[in-house]
């Protein structure tokens, strides 16, 4: 049986949660990284390492890595730049996604960078220029306190030079020559804003794939829910029956194309669990019904938020889901959602949740 | 030869890092170019560019707050000091 491993990453470091084998008795190890923001932390399954994110508001951006599982760790930076030149700088690191001796980190101002030596080096690999409004990226009035520039990256399962990026506050991109061209990927999207550009201008929280069936994305965007059946190159909404349009964080199940959940939120400046009540939701029909999840989770004052990165499933028969709240709980099911267990409290305020399953 | 100061934030990110340590160097860049040599990746983490130190860093030499430029004299002390700001 695998081990089961949670990288969280919070306000205040990096922790790991293992469990050995049946996904209880969670052990908790941390904090990592000397306690810089970890704005995402991921594990490499081809390497076994672990990278995560990070950016100290006093000593600027690195990826820490470790090559042991947590027990020991070294950052770099080096090559994380946009040239001496450039009036870019980058303020953050936000974003990771790492396979086949490859690891690729978002950046803001909007940025990727790619390593191909375990995290120790870094090259500039694309900012996705030439894509319609890319000139007001960089415009510091479009880069408000919190802007994480490249917000998501996802490799194909297959093709390596097929990967997708997420702008922030402008869309989703495809490239499948490896970030030399780009496509946008947003035909169908709703938008209830003002946008210069008919491909662009839309905020994309969070985008899956699902395991089952690459041609199956969902996406939490910023107003509503939507479904692509052909790989992003249409979506449509399917928002309804969901308490709000609003929210950060989604998982696929990684057996069914068709189950999807996701975490609605207070579409407000509050962005917390509306009313209070903790809930998770989920469809068994492509969004066309959706059902509340709530059994276990806190139904009385819980004003909680979580965000894009801050929810993960496994690949379990029956896989378990994992996500971590802005109040620093971590909360699991390992029935599909039926049922929700507390794994930690009192942790730091929660970035981003990933798992691995290690042999 | 200036004594510089560092601080306590910088000893786990480099082995064997020495938060005092005395350098041979004509002004605060040249100081810190020649610890990145020692500690490669040090400069990084102190200034934003070639040309500008962190915005949450400050330096002070033989107590006066000071930029890259500014010279360093013999015996010159120098404090890195990570300002007290963030929560």
């Amino acid at each position: 049986m695998s081990r089961t491993v949670l990288l969280i990453g919070t306000r205040k470091g990096c922790f790991l949660m293992e469990s050995e084998d049946d996904r209880s008795g969670w052990k908790l190890r941390g904090p990592f990284c000397e306690g810089w923001p970890v704005y995402h932390a991921v594990y490499s399954h081809g390497s076994g390492a672990i990278y995560a994110a990070a950016a100290s508001e006093w000593l600027g951006s690195a990826v820490w890595r470790s090559l042991d599982l947590g027990e020991t760790w070294a950052l770099s930076s080096e090559g994380l730049s946009y040239g001496e030149e450039d009036p870019r700088k980058v303020s953050k690191v936000s974003t990771l996604a790492a396979k086949d001796g490859r690891v690729l980190v978002g950046a803001e101002a909007p940025g990727i960078f790619e390593s191909r030596d375990e995290g120790a080096t870094w090259s500039l690999l694309s900012t996705l220029s030439g894509q319609p409004g890319s000139e007001m990226w960089d415009d510091p009035a479009n880069q408000p306190p919190g802007h994480l520039g490249i917000s998501a990256l996802m490799f194909d399962d297959e093709d390596p030079d097929r990967f997708w990026a997420v702008v922030q506050g402008v869309g989703l991109f495809e490239t499948t020559d490896y970030a030399k061209t780009w496509t946008p990927r947003n035909r169908g999207l709703r938008a209830d804003w003002p946008r210069p550009h008919e491909e662009v201008g839309f905020c994309v929280h969070k985008f899956v794939r699902s395991p089952a069936d690459g041609s199956r994305m969902y996406q939490q965007n910023h107003v509503g829910m939507h479904r692509s059946d052909d790989t992003g190159e249409t979506w449509t909404e399917i928002t309804g029956g969901l308490p709000t349009e609003f929210g950060f964080a989604a998982a696929a199940h990684p057996h069914d194309r068709d189950t999807f959940y996701v975490i609605p939120l207070d579409p407000g400046h509050g962005r917390n669990m509306p009313d209070g009540h903790g809930a998770v939701w989920r469809t068994r029909d492509a969004g066309a019904t959706w059902q509340r999840l709530d059994k276990g989770l806190p139904q009385e004052n819980a004003y909680v938020g979580v965000l894009r990165e801050a929810m993960a499933i496994d690949s379990r028969d029956v896989p378990g889901l994992y996500f971590g709240t802005s109040t620093g709980q971590v909360f699991a099911s390992i029935d599909e959602g039926d049922t929700w267990t507390e794994l930690a409290n009192y942790l730091p305020s929660i970035w981003s949740v990933e798992v691995a399953q290690i042999d | 030869m200036a004594e510089l100061h560092f601080p306590s934030t910088l000893t786990p990110l480099f082995a064997n890092f020495e938060r005092r340590v005395d350098v041979d160097a004509a002004t605060v860049d040249e100081a810190l170019q020649r610890l990145d040599e020692r500690w490669p990746g040090l400069r990084d983490r102190l200034c934003e560019s070639k040309r500008e130190l962190r915005p949450h860093i400050h330096v002070y030499v033989d107590r006066e707050r000071a930029t890259l430029e500014t010279p360093l004299a013999a015996r010159s002390r120098v404090d890195v000091i990570a300002a007290i700001s963030g929560g």
